[in-house]
């Protein structure tokens, strides 16, 4: 029983340990002595995509490319390069694929404007629906032929007086 | 004419659910169907980046590689490779015959590699590079837009890099694809 416990302690101790065990891979990284330069490099390494685990930026990857790709950063960032001429640095070696974010241009109109049109469209079908079923309800009337007009009349005379 | 028309209406709008799905499940068959591993170098048509990595130590050919070096007016090919690296063990045979049937010098550059090791790969299973540079830091790698190894560059006399293979040769990319391409670019 009480070897059971401990089992089950011991367990959700290692399951503790392994943060740090995930930091203990990034450690052989030197960072900067200045802490407002490395927040820096933090900031633009959280904006640049990994390209070994893609879809992690290179600040949350453990990847040996990441790491090297943030002491890029560092020494740009050490150089006096801001955030901005750093990711430039990148694209021009992995193109705009490292960018977390893609920038607004011609080639990516459709994936920014693309949901915006699609909201777009659709309301244009809602009003489009409505003003269908709006117009039918008085087409029911137009479409009456003399017969059926002249009964109606009949009627709504009859139930006037 | 009017309730004809209407009709017609009737009957294709039963058809626009069906079209909006076609649309969608040709978009998803297009994407799903890419592979994402394959990120398009950004360096197609660009010269080859500034650099100068150090020989190969205690290699035959004790040369090493250099932007210079691919200045030649002659095609080159440089392979990024490293001994730890499982693909290129299985690449090194395509890498030979590659080089063999195309006659295009095939340059080496050792990524992020200990040189004893790169030297008993390359004794183990032959040595194909005119030259091998060494980037034990992985930085000029970085400047290649190296993201795994391995690489293949194919390089224009003018020091111009033309095409890149990412990942290991296959024997399909090499017949349909680099030697043809090589050949087109040797015609020019």
């Amino acid at each position: 029983m009480t070897s059971l416990r401990m089992m089950i302690v011991g367990a959700f101790m290692g399951l503790l340990l392994l943060p740090t065990l995930a930091l203990a891979v990034a450690v052989d990284e030197n960072p900067l002595a200045d802490p407002a330069l490395e927040q820096q490099v933090q900031d633009i390494s959280k904006t640049l995509r990994c390209l070994v685990c893609q879809n992690q930026s290179i600040e949350d990857s453990n990847s040996d490319l990441a790491k090297d790709l943030r002491n890029v950063v560092r020494e740009r960032v050490a150089a006096g390069d801001n955030g901005d001429q750093v990711r430039a640095y990148m694209v021009d070696r992995y193109g705009e694929w490292v960018l977390m974010s893609p920038p607004v241009s011609q080639r990516t109109y459709v994936l920014w404007l693309g949901p915006l049109a699609l909201v777009l469209v659709g309301l244009f079908a809602i009003i489009v629906m409505m003003r269908r079923r709006a117009a039918d309800g008085t087409q029911i009337d137009i479409a009456l032929s003399d017969e059926d007009k002249a009964r109606a009349k009949a009627l709504l005379k009859g139930n006037d007086e | 004419m009017s309730e004809q028309n209407s009709v017609w209406r009737a009957r294709l709008t039963r058809f626009v659910p069906l079209a909006v799905f076609a649309l969608l499940a040709s978009a998803l068959y297009v994407g799903l169907s890419l592979n994402p591993k394959e990120i398009p170098s950004a360096l197609i048509d660009k010269p080859v980046p500034q650099f100068d990595l150090p020989a190969l130590v205690g290699r035959d050919a004790d040369s090493g590689l250099s932007t210079a070096d691919l200045h030649t007016g002659d095609l080159a090919i440089v392979n990024v490779w490293a001994s730890w690296c499982v693909p290129c063990r299985v690449e090194h045979p395509l890498l030979k015959r590659l080089a063999a049937q195309s006659g295009v010098p095939v340059h080496g550059l050792n990524y992020k590699d200990r040189p004893d090791n790169a030297r008993a790969f390359l004794d183990e299973l032959g040595d194909p590079f005119v030259r091998v540079g060494v980037d034990a830091s992985g930085r000029a790698g970085i400047d290649w837009g190296v993201y795994g190894v391995p690489e293949t560059f194919i390089i224009s006399g003018e020091g111009t890099i033309l095409h890149k293979h990412i990942g290991p040769l296959t024997d399909q990319a090499i017949d349909s694809i680099l030697l043809p391409f090589l050949a087109e670019a040797q015609g020019k």
